[in-house]
């Protein structure tokens, strides 16, 4: 168990990343839904 | 595909948390490496992952430059992203596991160079894309550098049988390689699985948000021309 902090920074850069990344899309997602529907309103379509 | 990808999401869960089990519960620990093999499983399957998203990469650029297909074109850029986050992934992971079992953190073997030029192809095509505009001839020259870039992926393959570097092949020699026992090949093989389930959704989820990107595009063009 003497090299359990290695194995569990692998895991957590993992994680992390994959958070981050998936936090980042959801948000550009929302954005981006949020423009469409505005200009949407704005050209009356 | 819209249809498929809230299918993806429970897919990707229940296919993460059995190869978490697998890793942690069933497979017996390696002898030689102890507990740090048990990065080999989400290392390996990121790096066969950022190999898919990169030869996606090649194949969509390549259908981009003979038919112009912007489905193509947002299907490289959600590739290369979805490649470079995995090799991330490999070339953060690699070295950790590295630091116990070699003694460095980091050493110039041909696998290990020729990912980390392979990660910095791909990431300057995402630069080319982010910070190139929307021009056809930016999107056509990321398409070249998108195709020639995956040509590295043969080369490591290639390197690592004739320079002979210290990188283990964990498949093709699985009693040297710490994937002796038949159950650590079950949690490799689940855990890639797993890893393409969610590569695959997170690209579903990058191709629609540059699907939507198109259409705002178009929808401020129209704004503009009526104002």
């Amino acid at each position: 168990m003497d090299n359990f902090p290695y194995l569990f920074a692998a895991y957590t850069a993992i994680w992390i990343g994959l958070f981050v990344y998936v936090r980042r899309l959801a948000r550009r997602s929302r954005e981006l839904e949020e423009e469409i529907q505005d200009l949407r309103r704005q050209l009356g379509r | 595909m819209r249809r498929l990808e809230p299918l993806l999401a429970p897919a990707v869960f229940v296919a993460m948390v059995a190869a978490l089990w697998l890793i942690f519960m069933v497979v017996p620990t390696e002898r030689q490496m102890g507990i740090v093999q048990r990065i080999f499983y989400f290392h390996v399957a990121s790096a066969w992952l950022a190999y898919l998203g990169f030869f996606t990469v090649a194949g969509a650029s390549a259908v981009y430059l003979w038919k112009g297909s912007a489905a193509a074109d947002r299907a490289a850029i959600a590739g290369a992203e979805i490649g470079v986050l995995f090799c991330t992934f490999v070339v953060v992971t690699g070295p950790i596991w590295a630091r116990p079992i070699w003694g460095v953190w980091w050493t110039w073997d041909p696998r290990l160079t020729m990912t980390l030029i392979l990660w910095a192809i791909y990431a300057g095509y995402l630069m080319l894309r982010a910070f190139g505009g929307d021009d056809e001839a930016v999107a056509r020259y990321a398409a070249v550098l998108g195709i020639v870039g995956v040509l590295d992926i043969p080369v490591i393959r290639v390197s690592v049988r004739l320079l002979h570097g210290i990188h283990p092949n964990v498949l093709n020699q699985p009693q040297g390689s710490g994937l002796a026992d038949p159950k650590m090949r079950l949690a490799l093989y689940v855990a890639s699985i797993a890893m393409l389930l969610l590569g695959g959704w997170l690209a579903m989820v990058r191709m629609r948000q540059e699907r939507l990107a198109s259409e705002l595009a178009a929808l401020r063009r129209l704004a503009e021309e009526r104002a």
